[in-house]
């Protein structure tokens, strides 16, 4: 069983896992943070941004997972934990010769494809009209500035996929819900549990009889909006492969969430409006209920709160029709009914407006002091260059970050210098160390597998030896294109006797407890399923007439005679041979037994602690006596 | 050898009160417990005390399931649960438990409160019915104990209808609950995979039917509302409050819009707002056409379809009424019947099926004369028309199923038995499995073979199918020999050598050594190979070596050969084997001893 790394990234991983002959790949996350290498990609004509000298602007290129490791068209299936470890799908099943199935829950599924959608909406809206690929020539590279010069592997960005090739990669997407048991091939079985982290993220158990591997992939402990996590069905694994554990390890979400709402407050009193760049389904949710429990307290009551994305109406909808997949408070919201999100009644009390993009009906109901939320939170594409370009400039305005994937000040970095105010409330409900730990405890898995990252404390944090996981034995650590050897060796596999076959056995006890029986039987393989059936009987040969035989037939049938243990009792089997007529023995001693000289017989036998040699000569009958005589006192195998 | 039991307390040979046993590996699980509409008195209920006749069943059972939310499923459960008393978990999809309360209270208001009966459940009841209640998911595998697991599947028939997969190690059950194997205007259809159930017990409410193509039923349904409109009547719709009635809205909406039609369409109750809106937050569990669009277009936001007052019964003029309950058997519709029933302008159409002892079932026979309480008659003049817009699977629609699930037995409930004793015959003549049909408080027991499930060591496995070839053949067999070991509840399927190292036996050698005399004018190492070539000739299928130190192996059996000091053509072959060889040592002895071909 073999763990091949295509990912480094500890939060969008993309791994393939070999086990009994299936390849399977675990998510397969787009790392994004490349696009901080480009400049902003502005939807109205930006005089300074172009005036910029050198470099212009170019399409949000995408770094992909190393590719030369294996052939990815040999997977056999992708299983998808969350919406944000599949945004590099399209590139997997599009080109690659992929012709398996990728298996994800409902809203994963649904709310990937928005995400995806709006991915490819803000880069389509802004058409380059040149695309520049030339200075991934490595000697070129090496004459960039900055930290461009430095990037690695920069000829695996990717330009961003299209809307068709989306369509046509989620097609192949097979609905999952949690813990069902999707059979692969026969051989495998896996079952996604549910991870608590976003609607319909799910960990994964990839099991067989006897061996089982589990995938955690961002989860999380918090009660936010999804169904809790489970935690039970993780236990007795082999293999644990961890991944997406929290980002920011210091930041106290709920911490955040109250200076995310201190903040926003104080900037509208002052009359300045607030930025929240974020993503389109998510958090923004919890958010969005906080405030609302928020709005009516903090005198808030008239403020405008926008919400613009292309699929901001689809999010919002979506949001509220998977009762199943949320936690019980919600659940039961839905069974009065009612709307599960409070984001409903805000919509219905016209304090959240949500459109599609700031031109349209936007440009006219936009009025000021505001709140709006809106993406991308990398500010380099996306409605939100628009607005860090319109307030950037003004004190009272406030940006305020919650999304813990891009560094923020990167992210700002395009447009200093900066009047406006940065709020940093990272907001990252995803597992701590202090969690996982307490996790692994109680789960007790054999061993755990996990980034590199996480074996030792954050570069900036060294001295944080809390900030690792510490464990005994230690976890295997892998990095981008590391190759992992999976420390378990199968050693059994399921079979299925045949009811005709088990009547037939014939069980004997060799210990107390325990009993054996020998088996003959056909070995059927279909499916990767094994069945043991009777042998069949031979059909009696139809005596030939051609040819007159002189020797009788040789034996045909191959069943090998059991395997004998025990040993034979000297005085118990000389009584036994005097029952049968036989009387005159000499009993010779040795070093390792006897020697029993049947005189009258002219054989010899010698009895030893480990076997028995029958000498007789020219006495055939008298031979098969003696054998099975023998064979009373041994045990069969 | 392992037995299913399947006892229907409800629904044997009947529709109505939904209730059956199942007993399977040792299991005891419930499925539906439903109410008969066609009573009012005991007989309204299954009768649990087939369960034991004194307390709690509470110890007889696993579990509950229930398959969807209509009452002859579901009607039940308060009084089984509280009144007779069960603490067992009962599972049902998200819908349904969210929907089956409002029901039960409904049915309870107007048993209680209208019909003024005693001893019947109460709100609080029902309330803490619920609360024993697990939802369940689609596909979700939901281990009830360490042997029991159950899985739904999408049924069609009304929102968060399931059919169930039960499963005890290697035997398992399907029960359908009411299904529909059509997509229909919001509802998608039945769907299972190919599970191999020992019994499938399905429902067989259309038996018979083979009915004609959707469309044209809507097209009729259409025509006959517009004529009667048109004609200025009134046409009385009796329907449950959910399922059909959110079908026949939606059709009745888009052509209102397309017709551009003026007469009022009116729905009884306040349910329908409340109703419309579970089908909102379930839109996952309609068709493909709704989840697709409702983002644009929500198809459960009415604009022609308003909320009815009693008073509008007496206005003149068209309109349609939707009226619950769907039978004519109490309530709105029963009410608004009695009021329009008298006018043969007028029209009620009954869109699903009516149980026996119900106005609708009289009705529909043709009964033109009823007998109302109080020892008035009624005369029914409006026009009677029966559409069947229920959604239940018809007869090709139950054959499709069991080509889906393939069982290896088949079980009807939830029909008439005549209907029944047709469907059967065709069952076993196309699919030859055998088909039951069990009346209530008959038990059915079917056999069943299953294999035994044995752990086998890889090695051996790995070593039979390299033996085996990448193309069995498959008329040369090859067999596997191994030891089976059976300890406490593990058994193990191992090399012979490693089931003696694995129980720490020692191995016991056999071995047979024998001399046979032979006369051959030849020297010892001509004597040695004419003996190969002869073997070789004879012995097609063995591998027989003549090996430099001057033996013969014949697979292991060692043959040497020396010769006599006082006559040099009489040699003695020495023959040595192992217990393992015993057949073939025995026979070439013999075969040895009748000397060499000349």
């Amino acid at each position: 069983m073999k763990l091949y790394c295509l990912s480094g990234h500890p939060t969008l991983p993309c791994n393939v896992l070999k086990f009994k002959s299936t390849t399977i790949m675990l998510d397969c996350g787009l790392d994004t943070t490349s696009v901080l290498n480009f400049l902003p990609l502005p939807l109205v004509h930006s005089p300074r941004l172009s005036k910029l000298p050198g470099w212009i602007s170019k399409d949000g290129s995408i770094n992909l997972e190393k590719r030369e490791l294996l052939d990815l068209s040999t997977i056999d299936v992708i299983l998808i934990s969350n919406y944000h470890c599949m945004m590099a799908l399209p590139y997997i099943t599009e080109h690659t010769g992929f012709t398996g199935t990728v298996y994800a829950t409902e809203p994963t599924l649904q709310i990937g494809r928005l995400l995806m959608e709006e991915l490819v909406n803000f880069m389509e809206r802004v058409p380059k009209a040149q695309s520049a690929t030339c200075w991934k020539n490595k000697e070129i590279q090496r004459m960039l500035p900055g930290p461009l010069k430095d990037a690695v592997d920069v000829w695996t960005w990717k330009r961003c996929y299209s809307m068709q090739e989306v369509n046509s990669a989620l097609s192949k997407v097979q609905l999952v819900g949690y813990s069902q048991k999707v059979e692969l091939f026969g051989a495998v079985q896996v079952s996604p549990l549910s991870s608590g982290y976003s609607l319909g993220s799910s960990n994964w158990i990839i099991q067989s009889h006897h061996e089982k591997v589990s995938y955690v992939s961002g989860s999380s402990l918090l009660t936010t909006h999804p169904q809790p996590m489970d935690q039970s069905s993780l236990k007795n694994s082999d293999v644990l492969i961890l991944t997406g554990l929290t980002q920011m390890p210091t930041a106290n979400p709920d911490g955040m969430l109250g200076e995310f709402c201190s903040n926003l407050a104080m900037t509208i009193r002052a009359g300045g409006n607030v930025l929240v760049p974020c993503y389109s389904s998510g958090v923004i949710y919890d958010l969005l209920e906080c405030l609302y429990q928020f709005i009516e307290s903090a005198n808030l009551g008239t403020t405008p709160f926008y919400f613009i994305s292309p699929v901001a109406n689809s999010s919002l909808e979506f949001s509220q029709i998977f009762a199943e997949w949320l936690c019980h408070n919600k659940q039961t919201k839905v069974y009065l009914p009612e709307p599960p999100f409070p984001h409903a009644e805000l919509i219905q009390t016209n304090k959240l407006k949500h459109y599609p993009s700031i031109h349209g009906d936007f440009s006219s109901e936009f009025r000021q002091p505001c709140v709006v939320f809106t993406g991308h939170p990398s500010l380099r594409f996306g409605d939100v260059v628009h607005f860090m370009e319109l307030w950037g400039k003004s004190s009272l305005n406030t940006v305020i970050f919650t999304e813990p994937d891009f560094s923020y000040l990167d992210a700002l970095a395009p447009y200093q210098p900066l009047a406006m105010k940065c709020v940093y409330c990272p907001i990252d409900t995803r597992l701590n160390f202090h969690q996982v730990s307490k996790l692994l405890k109680e789960v007790q898995p054999l061993h755990v597998v996990c980034p590199e990252q996480y074996t030792q404390p954050p570069l900036t944090q060294s001295h944080r030896s809390d900030l690792m996981l510490e464990l005994q034995p230690p976890p295997m650590p892998y990095r981008r294109c590391s190759v992992l050897n999976l420390p378990f060796r199968r050693r059994y596999e399921r079979v299925y006797i045949l009811p005709e076959l088990a009547n037939s056995l014939v069980p004997s006890e060799v210990k107390p407890g325990v009993s054996v029986a020998t088996v003959s039987a056909v070995l059927q393989s279909k499916d990767n399923k094994h069945t043991l059936q009777s042998v069949p009987k031979a059909p009696p040969v139809a005596p030939s007439k051609k040819r007159k035989r002189v020797m009788e037939e040789p034996p045909v049938t191959m069943a090998p005679k059991p395997l004998l243990s025990g040993a034979v009792p000297l005085e118990a089997f000389l009584a036994t041979l005097q029952k049968h007529g036989i009387t005159e023995v000499k009993v010779e001693e040795t070093a390792d037994g006897h020697i029993l000289h049947l005189q009258a017989e002219d054989t010899l036998i010698q009895l030893e602690e480990d076997g028995t040699h029958i000498v007789c000569d020219n006495n055939e009958p008298l031979r098969a006596t003696l054998r099975d005589l023998v064979l009373r006192f041994l045990q069969k195998l | 050898m392992p037995e299913i039991k399947v006892t229907p307390l409800g629904a044997g040979q009947d529709v109505g009160r939904s209730c059956i046993l199942v007993s399977i590996g040792g299991k005891n699980i419930m499925l539906d417990c439903g109410m008969h509409m066609g009573y009012n008195d005991d007989r309204r209920f299954p009768d649990f005390s087939y369960i034991t006749q004194n307390g709690r069943l509470t110890d007889f059972l696993d579990c509950v399931i229930i398959s969807h939310f209509h009452l002859d499923h579901c009607g039940a459960l308060p009084y089984m649960s509280e009144m007779v008393g069960y603490d067992g978990p009962i599972y049902m999809t998200h819908p349904t438990k969210a929907i089956c309360p409002i029901l039960l209270e409904d049915f309870r208001k107007i048993t209680v409160d209208k019909k003024g009966e005693t001893n019947f459940f109460t709100s609080q009841m029902i309330k803490d019915c619920m609360k024993k209640v697990i939802p369940l998911n689609l596909h979700q595998t939901v281990q009830v104990d360490d042997e029991l697991e159950i899985k739904a599947y999408y049924a069609g028939h009304v929102l968060g209808a399931a059919m169930v997969h039960i499963k005890v190690g290697s035997e398992s059950v399907v029960y359908t609950g009411d299904y529909n194997m059509t997509p229909d205007r919001h509802l998608g259809a039945a769907w299972i995979d190919k599970c191999r159930p020992d019994i499938l017990i399905s429902e067989s409410t259309y038996a018979t039917t083979i009915r004609d193509s959707k469309r044209c039923r809507e097209r009729d349904f259409l025509k006959k509302v517009h004529e009667t409109i048109e004609r200025g009547g009134k046409v009385l719709i009796p329907v449950f409050a959910l399922g059909r009635a959110q079908e026949l809205c939606i059709l009745l909406e888009t052509f209102w819009e397309r017709m551009n039609l003026k007469a009022p369409i009116y729905f009884s109750t306040g349910l329908t707002e409340k109703a419309n809106h579970y089908y909102k937050l379930f839109i996952t569990w309609t068709n493909q056409k709704i989840r697709k669009t409702f983002v644009q277009r929500n198809m459960f936001e009415f604009k022609h379809i308003k909320a009815f007052d009693r008073s509008y019964a007496d206005n003149p003029g068209p309109m349609v009424v939707f009226a619950t309950p769907g039978m004519l058997h109490a309530g709105q519709s029963l009410q608004i019947f009695k009021k329009w029933a008298g006018n043969d302008k007028n029209m009620v159409i009954m869109p699903g099926y009516c149980v026996q002892g119900t106005i609708g079932h009289k009705i529909l026979n043709g009964q033109r004369k009823l007998e109302m309480e109080g020892r008035s008659t009624l005369d029914v003049k409006l026009q009677v028309e029966y559409m069947s817009f229920s959604a239940h699977a018809d007869a090709k629609g139950i054959m499709q199923l069991i080509r889906m699930a393939e069982p290896r037995n088949m079980l009807l409930v939830h029909g008439e038995a005549a209907k029944m004793e047709f469907l059967k015959g065709k069952i076993e003549q196309e699919f030859s499995i055998d088909c039951y049909m069990p009346a209530n408080g008959e038990t059915t027991a079917v056999t069943t073979n299953p294999s035994v499930p044995v752990d086998i060591s890889l090695n051996l496995l790995k070593r039979e199918m390299v033996l085996g070839g990448p193309l069995p053949d498959p008329k040369k067999p090859r067999t596997m020999h191994g030891t089976l070991i059976m300890k406490e509840n593990s058994l193990k399927l191992v090399s012979s050598e490693q089931a003696l190292k694995e129980l720490g036996l020692n191995e016991h050698q056999l071995r047979f050594t024998c001399r046979v005399q032979l006369q051959d004018p030849h020297s010892d190492s001509d004597t040695l190979h004419r003996i190969y070539t002869h073997l070789k000739s004879v012995l097609k299928d063995y591998t027989i070596q003549h090996l430099p130190d001057g033996t013969v192996m014949v697979e292991s059996i060692v043959i040497k050969v020396s010769s006599s000091a006082e006559d040099a053509n009489a040699k003695v072959l020495l023959l040595s084997w192992s217990y393992q060889d015993e057949d073939l040592g025995s026979y070439l002895s013999s075969l040895l001893k009748k000397g060499l071909p000349t």
